[in-house]
């Protein structure tokens, strides 16, 4: 099959996504993989599913990025023979995933180059796979050894740091591994997995409603994102559209998250080349913002503000100036703080040239989301597809070449400029009325919602596979920090040891958001 | 240079009151609370320890550094290792796979010590429980002080909560 003939083959899934579904046999799905990382395609996410209820006992999803839109394949797994095609000779981020579906379902990819385990440490043993639906979630193996094979440097003067879980700060807790000469960084291997707490599992045992609240929790600082991606899949299922009003406040949502982290992290960016009065300014900026969310919308974060259906707060329309007057004070501080960064020789000393990932390895690697953009990969799920409402909004995306620190301190500072442009304009759309949100009543059974959101780190995805009876089946949560760790792995090379907070910070990779 | 100093001015001092010590959050009353304060005085050395949360505490726990909060104006400071500190602020519910490390940084805190757990998950295991990769709450695997809950808990919470730790239950309130 031609890739180019999905969207006439496949069937395209209701909601507010350009996304095509189909199954396929373990030969086309290679070949549909093979045809779309020629045509430049990405992969946003692989995951399993324990499909016992039907007649292959396993199943294999993958969505993909193509020119003509979203491709979500599904390749049936037999009980007798569990492995399928492995795609990381194409795309190298899927080793990984393909690594915790060995883990967490028992399903393998033949011919795959790294077969160690990687969710799974020593709280279960190899022999169980915890998504598989005769598993008791609440099963307690006793603590083994948790024995992982690094792969080693060797040499004349080679040593080796080990660092973490437990970090020298208030960071989410993962092993690095350094193999260095001197201060130069010739290796580092990571190993995370360290916050697996069993949320896909949890999943499988909530409502609708509670799993929104869990979505939310995936990682803290994108419940934005993650609520909404998960309520575009429940809509997507249930076959509803929001109401106008609760899409232009997800919007108004998502760019606040956006503001907030990416204020937090021009704040330590500043922080971490021993500029605490960076860190001083943007954190004032930011406490405003998270201060007026509080006000306004009744939690700092914005948790559990939406839902599948809408949202459940509005913004009164006096309200309106609250945040236009926040939008003005923040364009103001920011030309500011953007020309004493620039001027800044120190900080721009430590900026430019550390920790650079140049674009044909970006691509290459899939770098995807901000750092994605600081390497020239022009991608954002705000603009293609744009969903709405960014359909109305001509986001304008920021790119860079250089890949660097410096390139990436350049994109969140274009980006933010750009939300509270965006901000601005949501305000505009925003002409008040009550309906906030539609019911969802029972989803329709064995069926498939996908939902993508450009979160402030890059795209988040929710797949929501329900059961024959509508309940959630199998629910997977993917963060863009699956492509993007096993990059930071090689943009640290050849940098040196003290560099590495720093390059870690320019990345700001969620822990949480891929260990589940 | 002069473009730094200018903004600094103009910033001003934003720090504000800090909260009182709450009563209310105290889960055992501690015979070290008096020798740790007799120790320690003002000066409170604090290790963060994320033992499995969703990130969400951690961002609260990063303002409470802010220039509004201002907790090193108050004495207390993060430390980056264990054996410096007086106290650890641990997140969770506490992943198995984070369950041995927590413990050896309790083990690596010189006594006398304290533990306040944080947030919803910390208090109770939260919308995570307890399960096959989660032991849920933090005092399922290290003695806790004080627990302050919230999903995140605000600085001011969190405040409130590391106050109500280094003042005996008498001198609070």
């Amino acid at each position: 099959m031609k890739l180019d003939e999905f969207t006439s083959t496949f069937n395209k899934l209701p909601g507010a996504l350009p996304v095509w579904h189909g199954t396929v046999d373990a030969t086309q799905f290679r070949s549909l993989c093979e045809q779309a990382v020629h045509a430049g395609g990405r992969l946003v996410a692989l995951w399993g599913s324990d499909e016992s209820a039907r007649e292959a006992r396993y199943a294999l999803h993958v969505l993909l990025v193509t020119a003509t839109g979203l491709l979500c394949l599904t390749v049936p797994v037999s009980a007798e023979r569990p492995v399928y095609p492995d795609i990381s000779d194409l795309f190298p981020a899927a080793s990984r995933m393909q690594r915790a579906v060995a883990d967490l379902l028992g399903l393998h990819a033949t011919g795959a180059d790294d077969q160690r385990k990687w969710l799974r440490h020593a709280s279960w043993p190899g022999s169980v796979h915890p998504l598989r639906k005769d598993f008791d979630g609440n099963t307690v193996f006793q603590t083994e050894t948790d024995a992982y094979p690094f792969v080693t440097v060797s040499g004349d003067g080679v040593h080796e740091i080990p660092v973490g879980p437990v970090h020298a700060g208030t960071i989410e807790p993962g092993h690095f591994r350094f193999s260095i000469i001197g201060d130069r960084v010739l290796r580092l291997e990571e190993r995370l997995g360290y916050k697996h707490k069993g949320i896909e599992k949890r999943f499988e045992s909530m409502s609708l409603e509670q799993g929104a609240k869990l979505a939310g929790r995936v990682s803290g600082d994108s419940t934005v994102a993650y609520a909404w991606a998960y309520a575009m899949a429940a809509e997507s299922i249930a076959g509803i559209a929001p109401p106008d009003q609760a899409l232009w406040l997800r919007a108004l949502f998502l760019e606040r998250e956006r503001i907030h982290n990416h204020l937090g992290d021009l704040g330590y960016l500043g922080n971490d080349v021993a500029l605490a009065f960076g860190f001083a300014q943007f954190w004032i900026l930011k406490e405003q913002v998270l201060r007026n969310n509080a006000m306004l919308f009744g939690h700092r974060y914005l948790m559990d503000k939406i839902i599948p259906g809408g949202v459940t707060v509005g913004l009164k329309m006096q309200d309106k100036r609250v945040i236009e007057e926040e939008c003005s004070m923040l364009e103001r501080e920011l030309a500011v703080l953007r020309s004493i960064y620039e001027e800044h020789a120190g900080a721009q000393d430590r900026f430019i040239g550390a920790g650079c990932v140049a674009p044909p390895l970006a691509a290459q690697l899939g770098l995807c989301g901000l750092p994605g953009r600081a390497s020239a990969q022009a991608w954002d799920a705000r603009v293609q597809p744009p969903c709405v409402p960014y359909d109305k909004l001509d986001v304008q995306m920021a790119t860079h070449r250089n890949g660097d620190v410096a390139a990436r301190v350049t994109v969140r500072f274009d980006e933010l400029f750009e939300s509270l442009r965006l901000q601005r304009e949501i305000l505009i759309n925003l002409i008040g009325g009550d309906e906030l949100a539609l019911p969802v009543k029972q989803l329709s059974g064995n069926a498939l919602g996908i939902g993508l959101v450009e979160g402030w780190r890059g795209e988040v995805m929710v797949a929501l596979h329900t059961d024959a009876l509508g309940n959630l089946g199998r629910v997977h949560p993917h963060d863009p920090s699956w492509q993007n760790w096993p990059v930071l792995e090689h943009a640290i090379l050849n940098n040196i040891v003290p560099d590495f907070p720093l390059i870690n910070k320019s990345f700001n990779l969620s822990y949480a958001g891929q260990d589940l | 240079m002069y473009q730094i100093i200018r903004q600094i001015l103009k910033t001003g001092i934003k720090t504000e009151t800090p909260p009182q010590a709450d009563d209310a959050l105290r889960v055992e009353t501690q015979r070290l609370q008096e020798k740790i304060l007799r120790h320690v005085g003002r000066a409170l050395t604090i290790r963060h320890v994320d033992a499995g949360s969703c990130n969400g505490c951690e961002l609260e726990i990063h303002a409470l550094n802010n220039a509004y909060y201002n907790i090193e104006g108050l004495g207390i400071r993060f430390v980056a290792s264990p054996r410096h500190a007086d106290m650890l602020l641990v997140t969770g519910p506490v992943a198995r796979h984070m369950e041995i490390a927590l413990k050896r940084t309790y083990d690596a805190v010189p006594e006398p010590k304290l533990v306040v757990a944080v947030g919803d998950c910390g208090c109770d295991g939260g919308l995570f429980g307890e399960s096959y990769a989660s032991c849920g709450r933090i005092s399922n695997v290290i003695p806790v002080d004080v627990a302050v809950p919230g999903c995140p808990p605000t600085p001011i919470a969190l405040m409130q909560a590391i106050l109500t730790a280094i003042t005996s239950g008498g001198e609070s309130g």
